[in-house]
């Protein structure tokens, strides 16, 4: 009996505890947020499940590419290099110049997206040439992705920004110029400012 | 005691005799098969994985007339053949970027890195282990209802117009959970999610939601997700547009900026009229279907007749919907069947008199931010008719004198 009670108190004041250390938990955070420490899930106690990933594990599949250039792999290429790439590899699915499809036009289209027939392409639409590279990278070509060179990936990207007027056939893109191109509607996103229709009253 | 029995099997017995009489006598009043008259075959012997009826038709609506490879196409629920709030998996709409992938669960991993001060690694099994919820919530395509945007085809029904929402419980590990495991550093304002997919489709995430009530699922409806729904591991990510629920969950990475992927830049924002796009446009906003009658039914004759349907909103949960037969010049409040559930289908069902006489018929919701589901013309006045994504406009179905259903939203 005594027993059972000891254990019982226990129990109850391991719940305050864990209660108390909720309320303290938010109270970090909170503060946390005000005074731009360091986020509190960092400190927070673990589960201990899950390994550490080997370095060569994540950079296998670490392939994004941000507007920066991070991510980038190394290696150049030229439109002029690119278009073989391009008829071997893109030709089928978006036409000779780019605007042929059957699939996404990827040339033209510039100054129509106010217009009634918006043609949304590579040089009318994307903001970032790092997108683009990404892309074909990481999805290109449709039925077998990921089996391009980094070389013809940059390649390509030329090729394609090319027919879009964005660079010369013997500019040279790699991991240091293609960030630094500007695209022609990179300035044409903005935030969503959703709910956009009033509330009023209605019947 | 024995006496008891005794008298009970007699009276049994009794009961028995009686019953096998009415029942002659039912047959020899009309020819009509009954299950009496069958022959009484013994049925079907228990069986491992249940299947539906064969007099069951209901499917996904495919569109085969398309030039978009089938692999990242679109498949719809059929809203019209569904009861309740859960969508069957099977029957869960489905759009994919670049196919099916089949992945064994055994050796599919799950990382986590990045901005984090301890990066990990998951099996789809060390995740189970960790503290899991349950959750039921909508899952709607951004592009759902895009046709309606240029006034769609007049013969098309709620299938093919709206098909491209579904609802599910969701069963899986708060994403919190995982990013407290490996310590999010202070830097950290994103979480890019990739799947294992062919194309490896990634979205970049605001860390707010992730810390939300963002989700790694592994169960659906009871049981483990289907392929076409991301097995083994998807992202949930609750009332947020379909493709941020980044299927085939293979990493999450902290990171200070967004990827601005393909996804999120050139596919899934939002063209308004002055030639600038809405980018991160998460949220489904609220909206409501009259799911039966609706386009392609034909009502019987006058008279009364149930209406149904469902309402939803990624901003909370919905508090009311009302149900118009004027084209919107009288509404009357729906009934809201239980459960109502945040960022989840509601059921709502409304008693209809129709006086046989034409009818333009519709509902719209509200949900507990004080929004009211909007007229389609609204829409289009603030928004244009090229932003494809996010019509959460009220569908009008036009009942015609004659009983048959139409689209109605250009009448």
């Amino acid at each position: 009996m005594a027993t059972a009670r000891k254990a019982l108190r226990i129990a109850i004041a391991w719940g305050c505890a864990i209660a108390w250390s909720e309320i303290a938990y938010s109270a970090i955070a909170w503060s946390a947020s005000l005074s731009g420490e360091p986020h509190p899930y960092a400190q927070s106690p673990t589960f201990g499940v899950g390994r550490t990933p080997k370095p060569d594990e994540v950079k296998a599949i670490d392939i994004d590419v941000t507007p920066d250039g991070k991510g980038l792999r190394p290696g150049r290429g030229t439109a002029a290099a690119g278009k073989d790439v391009y008829t071997r590899r893109c030709e089928t699915c978006h036409g000779p110049t780019g605007t042929e499809g059957p699939q996404d036009v990827l040339v033209g289209g510039r100054g129509s997206l106010d217009t009634f027939t918006p043609q949304k392409t590579v040089g009318s639409y994307w903001p970032y040439a790092t997108t683009l590279w990404d892309y074909i990278n990481r999805a290109m070509p449709f039925d077998h992705p990921g089996t391009m060179t980094a070389d013809e990936v940059y390649g390509a990207t030329a090729y394609v920004l090319f027919l879009n007027g964005i660079v010369g056939e013997q500019e040279v893109l790699d991991p240091t110029t293609l960030p630094r191109l500007k695209m022609p509607n990179r300035d044409g996103f903005v935030s969503d400012p959703r709910p956009d229709i009033p509330a009023k009253k209605r019947n | 005691m024995h006496q008891n029995l005794t008298r009970s099997r007699r009276w049994f017995l009794r009961l028995g005799a009686a019953w096998s009489a009415a029942l002659v006598a039912c047959r020899s009043r009309t020819s009509a098969p009954g299950p009496s008259a069958e022959p009484r075959a013994i049925g079907a012997a228990v069986s491992s994985y249940g299947s539906r009826s064969r007099f069951e038709k209901a499917a996904r609506f495919v569109d085969q007339n398309t030039k978009v490879p089938l692999e990242e196409a679109a498949s719809l629920t059929p809203l019209h053949e569904t009861y309740g709030i859960i969508t069957p998996s099977s029957l869960h709409f489905e759009r994919h970027h670049s196919g099916v992938p089949e992945i064994d669960p055994a050796t599919h991993t799950l990382t986590i890195h990045g901005l984090v001060d301890r990066p990990l690694v998951f099996t789809v099994d060390e995740l189970k282990r960790l503290p899991s919820v349950s959750r039921i919530h909508f899952l709607e395509c951004s592009g759902n209802s895009r046709g309606e945007w240029r006034g769609g085809s007049t013969e098309s029904d709620v299938q093919r117009i709206h098909g491209l929402t579904s609802c599910s419980e969701w069963t899986g590990v708060p994403v919190a959970t995982l990013l407290r495991e490996c310590g999010v550093q202070p830097a950290a304002t994103w979480v890019l999610a990739e799947g294992a997919d062919a194309g490896k489709h990634d979205r970049s995430i605001p860390m707010k939601k992730a810390l939300d009530d963002a989700m790694v699922v592994y169960g659906q409806n009871g049981e483990p997700l289907r392929p076409e729904q991301g097995y083994p591991l998807r992202l949930l990510l609750p009332g947020w547009e379909g493709n941020t629920n980044v299927k085939w969950l293979r990493r999450l990475k902290v990171m200070n900026q967004a990827a601005m992927s393909r996804e999120e830049t050139s596919k899934y924002t939002d063209l308004m009229p002055d030639g600038t796009a809405r980018q991160f446009t998460f949220e489904m906003e609220a909206k409501s279907l009259i799911t039966k009658p609706s386009g392609g039914d034909t009502l019987a004759s006058a008279g009364l007749f149930e209406m149904t349907g469902i309402a939803w909103t990624g901003r909370g949960t919905i508090v009311r919907v009302e149900i118009t037969a004027d084209g919107g010049a009288t509404w009357t409040a729906a009934q809201l069947e239980t459960p109502v559930l945040p960022r989840a289908h509601t059921r709502f069902n409304f008693s209809w008199k129709w006086d046989g006489r034409e009818a333009l018929i519709a509902s719209r919701c509200t949900d507990d931010t004080g929004y009211t589901q909007p007229p389609l013309p609204e829409l289009i006045k603030v928004r244009g008719t090229n932003s494809q994504y996010h019509n959460n406009g009220i569908q009008t179905w036009k009942v015609a004198s004659d009983g048959k259903i139409t689209n109605g939203n250009r009448a």
